[in-house]
């Protein structure tokens, strides 16, 4: 590209933490102003352009019509869509309303449930439209989201590791809390990001970078169970922020198999 | 006198016995060959301070994240005194121990691959200049690493990762820098953990070569066995004196305790052979379905030593550094080739590991890639064990 390419931050249902990554990377903010033109970005500026962009990044989930109009739109005018963070990626947390009853839920919640019209599923982008690259997190890595920029800047492929946070978590010297104490932790089937931030201050993994690739989830839950883990502690594990990657679902829903079929059975 | 002079080393090439392998040997003069010590507990402060006094980092054993790591000591008190580790496939958990041992465990989460062969390094910069670029050469580490407490597997692990990276004409410049500082105590266990099998691997317990000092623990104190020169001078710092026919007899009661409780055994009889004559073989399917392809067991593998590099750069272009991790052939983008993996599916990647571990390192080094140190074993968290692999495969040779 000859001109700075024009980048256009999108928020569909969200809690803005992942567009907040890129304000957050205040370092490198006025170096990637030189490259890119931010044209449309309302948590940064009131000042909105229209398309057609370059870059769009798209935060958040489909929960509503109106969304999945606007999806379409967004596209339409993007050269490259990105989606960043897990509700965009997978749904985020608010795709546990995939398992419920959308109706019983907004009459529980809400004192004029009349007034709200939404959809019964919360759904990624990639389900609604072509994605050209998923940053994943909860929220994001800002210097993955720089690199992914600058990538897509310079033609390169993004460089985002795919591999376990496990891997993190031994080149910083963490010491495993599934073997050490029985503790259970996604990091074993959980993509890298966070560079092992959790483990590293006593806690297992929570999963908020998504499935790593592999991810043998039958085999860990299973060595849960083994050390005693109830379906009933493992499948609020699962359910979170990325709750409905196919992985994880799948895996949650064995789980809630099980807990109907009986206690003591394993995977 | 501080002497801040590494000691006299040799880089020697070895044969005998079948094996090949270079190794740094330290020079010993045997005048009127050199017994065996014994100093009391306490001295032991003594020696640290001598290290410390002498310009090394001193690094060992001590409770951190509920288990026994490799970090740096300023004092003996910071060891896991009266504490142990117990270990199965997939579990580790301290205890405390019904007396006060000082060295009363075995291994455990870290190994001393992280001094040698840090996790993370960086291998040259570069800077853009009006012409061009501007190469920065890695400015040489100045740390002088003293390990204190190095198993018998350990040092059969370093030998190993000597000849990894010293070996041949590439050497590895951090490594080589490191290693030739290296200052070796050395501790003869006295037990064996569930999972331990040095004494199939033929590299323990009996620390016997590739140290400065050797320590063997007993009750009323520590005998030390010298191995270098400079071990000899490190050593007068602790008031010791010639071990006594009787402590000479605990020392070895304590070590051949530690062969006593070894349960776990790998036959090595068709290694090298075996694994590579059955690729085939339906077990590594089966394998492939428990392993979560997590890295876990490379990396805390004492002899792994893959690695990935990159070029860092800012983002104006104006500096670029070229950066070493550790990575693992567990990890699918590690077999990346021409934009997809080579090694695809889990168990291809099992597979892949284990015959070169057990069987086509020993064309590579000539030695096996194995020590029997047994943390594959405990820190995977699904609990495999490569020693079971090895028997279902030869139970069943695929034809």
């Amino acid at each position: 590209m000859s001109r700075k390419p024009r980048l256009a931050v999108f928020k569909f249902a969200s809690c803005d933490g992942c567009q907040l990554s890129l304000l957050d990377a205040e370092d490198e903010l006025l170096e990637i102003c030189e490259r890119i033109d931010i044209a449309h970005f309302a948590e940064a500026s009131s000042d909105l352009q229209a398309g057609p962009y370059d870059i769009a990044l798209v935060e958040g989930s489909i929960t509503t019509d109106e969304d999945a109009a606007r999806i379409l739109r967004v596209r339409a005018e993007s050269r490259f869509l990105i989606t960043i963070g897990a509700c965009a990626t997978s749904g985020g947390v608010q795709a546990l309303r995939n398992w419920g009853h959308i109706d019983e839920w907004v009459r529980s919640v809400y004192p004029s449930p009349e007034f709200i019209h939404t959809l019964a599923t919360s759904t990624p982008i990639a389900a609604h439209v072509h994605v050209d690259f998923e940053l994943h997190g909860c929220p994001i890595n800002h210097h993955q989201l720089v690199d992914v920029l600058v990538a897509v800047a310079e033609g390169r492929q993004p460089r985002v590791p795919s591999h376990s946070v496990c891997l993190d978590c031994k080149r910083r010297g963490t010491v495993c809390h599934v073997v050490s104490r029985g503790i259970p932790c996604l990091g074993p089937v959980t993509q890298s990001g966070c560079g092992a931030l959790c483990p590293a201050y006593d806690r297992g993994c929570y999963g908020c970078y998504g499935p790593s690739h592999p991810a043998n989830t039958t085999s860990l839950l299973r060595q849960f169970q083994k050390l005693g883990r109830a379906p009933d502690e493992l499948v609020p594990l699962l359910r979170n922020f990325n709750a409905t990657t196919p992985e994880f679902r799948r895996a949650s829903e064995q789980l809630v198999v099980l807990q109907t079929n009986g206690e003591g059975k394993s995977l | 006198m501080l002497t801040l002079v590494p000691s006299p080393l040799a880089l020697r090439f070895g044969e005998g016995s079948g094996e090949r392998f270079y190794y740094f040997d330290k020079q010993l003069h045997m005048t009127a060959s050199s017994p065996t010590l014994f100093f009391a507990k306490p001295q032991l402060q003594a020696l640290l301070n001598e290290l410390r006094g002498r310009g090394y980092c001193v690094v060992g054993p001590t409770i951190e994240q509920e288990a026994i790591v490799y970090s740096e000591l300023q004092s003996v008190e910071e060891l896991p005194r009266g504490w142990t580790d117990e270990q199965a496939p997939g579990q580790y958990r301290l205890k405390r121990r019904d007396d006060d041992a000082w060295f009363g465990f075995v291994v455990g989460p870290h190994s001393w691959k992280k001094y040698l062969f840090p996790p993370k390094a960086t291998l040259l910069s570069a800077e853009k200049t009006e012409t061009g670029w501007a190469f920065i050469p890695r400015a040489a580490d100045s740390t002088r690493y003293a390990l204190l407490g190095v198993r018998a597997c350990e040092l059969a692990a370093i030998r190993i990762q000597d000849q990894v990276f010293l070996n041949g004409p590439y050497q590895d410049p951090i490594y080589r820098e490191r290693r030739e500082q290296l200052f070796i105590v050395a501790v003869n266990c006295t037990q064996a953990a569930s999972t331990c099998f040095c004494t199939s691997m033929n590299t323990g317990p009996r620390c016997e070569r590739g140290f400065d000092l050797a320590l063997t623990e007993i009750d009323e104190g520590f005998l030390c066995e010298i191995g270098s020169d400079l071990g000899r001078d490190v050593v007068a710092a602790c008031s010791a004196a010639p071990a006594t026919p009787a402590q000479l007899q605990a020392a070895e009661t304590a070590r051949q305790q530690a062969v006593d409780q070894m349960t776990r055994h790998m036959d090595i009889s068709d290694l090298p052979g075996l694994l590579l004559g059955n690729l085939d073989h339906p077990r590594w399917k089966e394998v492939g379905e428990r392993c979560l392809s997590c890295t876990n067991c490379t990396m805390v593998c004492p002899t792994c030593f893959c690695s990935s590099v990159t070029e860092v750069r800012d983002l104006n272009m104006e500096t670029v550094e070229r950066e070493r991790v550790w990575d693992s052939c567990f990890n699918p983008d590690f077999s990346n080739l021409g934009g997809s993996p080579v090694r695809n599916d889990t168990a291809s990647r099992y597979r892949q590991w284990l015959t070169h571990k057990l069987d086509s390192w020993h064309d590579q080094f000539g030695t096996s890639g194995c020590v029997g140190c047994g943390r594959c074993i405990t820190w995977c968290p699904v609990g495999i064990d490569l020693t079971e692999e090895v028997a279902a495969i030869r139970e069943t040779p695929t034809p």
